[in-house]
């Protein structure tokens, strides 16, 4: 069985305590946006249940907002800041640089998520997670985000620190992949969420305080979606290094390419940021050219998961055949599908596939032009961040938290099972919003009121009503296994980090200097960044247009 | 040297170059053979002067710019869009020219080009091309507020 790459020091293992503590605000959230999810499922079938909800959620929209910021903002960003932590003390072995400078950004990083939650309840923030000015919401709301956004800047700070220390330790040693990911992750997050900083910063706060009276709401939105579409790497990038690193080991196998999985990250550094105005295609006031350009971009952008879905699948079957798994498909039978944290990555490898083909459509400049909006987009997402993404961390704490706590994993059938149904739900539900979408059904929209929307869709809503209730059910399981392993697993766990020891991925293949550097990569990020936004910036600051506010309209 | 797992390689890495490449080359073609294309800069417009600004000054009057060729103002507003119905021949090519009054709209006219942002402060311009008589419902769909799910409006294409 597998030992992690360094001996487990009782230094190393102060990380512990920090690594949970992000995990559990985490779940929690997740546990609090699964209850409005369920409402929206009812809703989109044209049943109204939100009379039910008063006075926790007073409307469709509050509940959206709700849904959409703890699910993308606070499960994701919680939980890949503990699990990067650990990822990096753990393939390291030593402790981070700072477990002062470590708590520090999980405190500042719970006092911005309270901060913005008292006005999301309150309905005084009711803007939905893209809070797109002139809607004005409560000034706590938009600096608790930020505060937020600054604990991920801390710990980016701590991991790069922790991996210096390693470098001088061990001159002329090869970065371990996971750490390699890692780094790629915080360096392509540091530069996206300068976007963010300038428009929460410059224009949001100190209009929402009342220093300024209005504000440009396209600059806004460019700034928004110059961090808002590198953000997704950020929540998928965590996974991508689970899927090299961690699968092959779970799966019984190692890594089938270790220069092809370096090549991938890399270039999610370089092509990740250059691409934002694919969400702006319909938006005025900006050149048709430019946002050719950014089509090309996120086509560059879509090849590193290419690349991802070749060597994870050729990973996974090296590993069925080194488990004795033989023939063209048979050997998937080799594979530890009672494993949950195998099971339960797999099935968010299988509902990527599609996520990633549907994105390619979205980024395809006019053919944006027939789904823009529309539920596909949120099929669309539902897909990577809410698929991909999701189970895979879910997975991820189904070896994670027997780990941390000593406790093995309650209900381990149940935990294999549990994304099996989720995966369903989610087949049979984002399925169906991509095809509404192609038939016009808006997206954000309180659909069980809205006058247009009675009589239409009927067949799909029935369809929506089976997967979306589906995935809350299996929301539910997870949540179940969670907390009884926590309460009731009385078993030891008999758990060990997924880690390959030094040298072991990819088989001591020789990595080429350019692929353990980072300088060139970090100066083509820039430069493609130039190109790709120099012109937007240059004419929306010649062109300002700013507009009072709107609080209070929802 | 190529060996077995270089070749292996190679036969994935080609073609995930040449489908992307295929499919840009297929969106370049329709952009610019086809002249399908999305929104570019058509100017700003402060909120305030919406009312006394041609030819927001009238918004849903249908002027004929050419032979079967229309442009039409509408103006988006929490949580109406004026004009609510428009009326225009077939086989017309209509060009909307559009704005919002307080907070971010948005206008899709089903089974046509136009699915676009209308953003407090800028123009938005785009053409549509109605062959078919019958009714084209619109609908708002960025989020504007606890009304934005009552704001739509139809066109109706008449025979001519």
């Amino acid at each position: 069985m597998a030992t992690v790459s360094a001996e487990v020091t009782p230094e190393v293992r102060t990380i512990h305590r920090l690594t949970a503590a992000f995990i559990a605000v985490a779940i929690v959230a997740l546990a609090i946006a699964n209850v409005p999810a369920l409402f929206q499922a009812f809703d989109r079938a044209g049943i109204n249940l939100y009379p039910y909800a008063r006075p926790v959620i007073r409307t469709y929209y509050q509940g959206l907002t709700i849904h959409g910021v703890m699910n993308v903002l606070v499960w994701t960003i919680f939980f890949l800041s503990g699990f990067f932590s650990f990822v990096t003390v753990y393939a390291l072995g030593r402790p981070l640089a700072s477990m002062r400078l470590g708590w520090a950004a999980f405190w500042i990083m719970l006092a911005g998520l309270v901060m913005a939650l008292i006005p999301i309840f309150a309905n005084t923030a009711t803007v939905l997670y893209t809070f797109y000015p002139p809607l004005k919401a409560s000034p706590l709301f938009y600096i608790g985000l930020t505060l937020i956004v600054v604990g991920t800047w801390l710990i980016g700070w701590n991991i790069l620190q922790t991996w210096r220390g390693w470098r001088r330790d061990n001159p002329g040693e090869r970065t371990p992949l996971a750490v390699f990911g890692t780094l790629a992750t915080y360096a392509l997050w540091t530069i996206a969420s300068v976007g963010l900083a300038i428009e929460m910063l410059v224009f949001l706060i100190p209009w929402s305080l009342g220093v300024t009276e209005t504000i440009d709401p396209l600059l806004s939105r460019t700034l928004f979606w110059f961090t808002g579409h590198p953000i997704v790497y950020f929540w998928l990038l965590p996974a991508y290094v689970s899927w090299y690193t961690m699968v092959p080991r779970l799966a019984g196998g190692r890594l089938f390419s270790e220069p092809m999985a370096r090549i991938a990250f890399l270039l999610f550094v370089l092509y990740s940021i250059p691409v934002g105005l694919h969400h702006q295609f319909s938006d005025p006031g900006l050149g048709g050219g430019i946002k050719l350009v950014h089509t090309f971009m996120t086509f560059a952008v879509f090849f590193p998961s290419l690349l991802t879905y070749f060597n994870i699948s050729a990973s996974i079957e090296t590993a069925a055949r080194l488990n004795g798994g033989t023939g063209w498909i048979r050997w998937v039978r080799n594979l530890p599908w009672g494993n949950p944290a195998f099971t339960g990555q797999v099935m968010g490898m299988f509902l990527f596939v599609p996520g990633g083909i549907g994105g390619l459509t979205n980024a395809s400049y006019n053919v944006n032009q027939a789904v823009h909006n529309t539920t596909w987009v949120v099929g669309h997402f539902h897909l990577t961040v809410g698929g991909a993404v999701t189970l895979t961390f879910m997975a991820t704490t189904y070896w994670l938290i027997p780990y941390l706590t000593g406790r093995a994993l309650w209900g381990r059938r149940l935990a294999v099972a549990q994304p099996i149904i989720f995966f369903v739900g989610m087949t049979i539900w984002s399925e169906t919003m991509h095809r509404l979408g192609l038939e016009y059904m808006p997206r954000r929209t309180f659909l069980s009121q809205a006058p247009y929307a009675q009589g239409e869709w009927d067949l799909e809503r029935i369809l929506l009503l089976i997967g979306g209730p589906t995935m809350f059910v299996a929301g539910v399981l997870y949540f179940v296994i969670i907390i009884m392993t926590l309460v009731a697993s009385r078993q030891p766990a008999r758990v060990q980090v997924p880690l390959p020891r030094p040298g072991e991925e990819g088989s001591h293949e020789r990595v080429p200097k350019l692929l353990d550097s980072w300088r060139p990569w970090l100066i083509g990020s820039v430069v493609l960044i130039a190109i790709a936004y120099l012109p937007v910036f240059t004419h929306l600051l010649r062109n300002v247009s700013s507009v009072p506010g709107f609080a209070g309209i929802w | 040297m190529i060996n077995r797992k270089t070749l292996l390689e190679l036969g994935w890495i080609l073609p995930s170059i040449a489908i992307p490449v295929g499919m840009l080359v297929a969106v370049i073609v329709s952009a610019f053979g086809m002249m399908i294309h999305v929104p570019a800069d058509a100017g700003t417009i402060q909120p305030a002067a919406i009312d006394s600004t041609p030819p927001f000054d009238q918004p849903g009057e249908l002027r004929q710019v050419g032979p079967n060729e229309y442009e039409i103002a509408l103006v988006a507003q929490i949580w109406v869009f004026n004009p609510r119905e428009i009326r225009v021949p077939a086989n017309s090519r209509v060009t909307f020219i559009a704005t919002s009054r307080d907070v971010i709209h948005g206008l899709h006219i089903e089974g046509t080009n136009v699915n676009v942002m209308l953003i407090p402060g800028r123009i938005t311009r785009q053409t549509a091309v109605f062959r078919e008589p019958g009714e084209y419902r619109f609908v708002c769909h960025e989020y504007c507020g606890s009304g934005h799910h009552l704001m739509f409006g139809s066109v109706i294409v008449e025979e001519t």
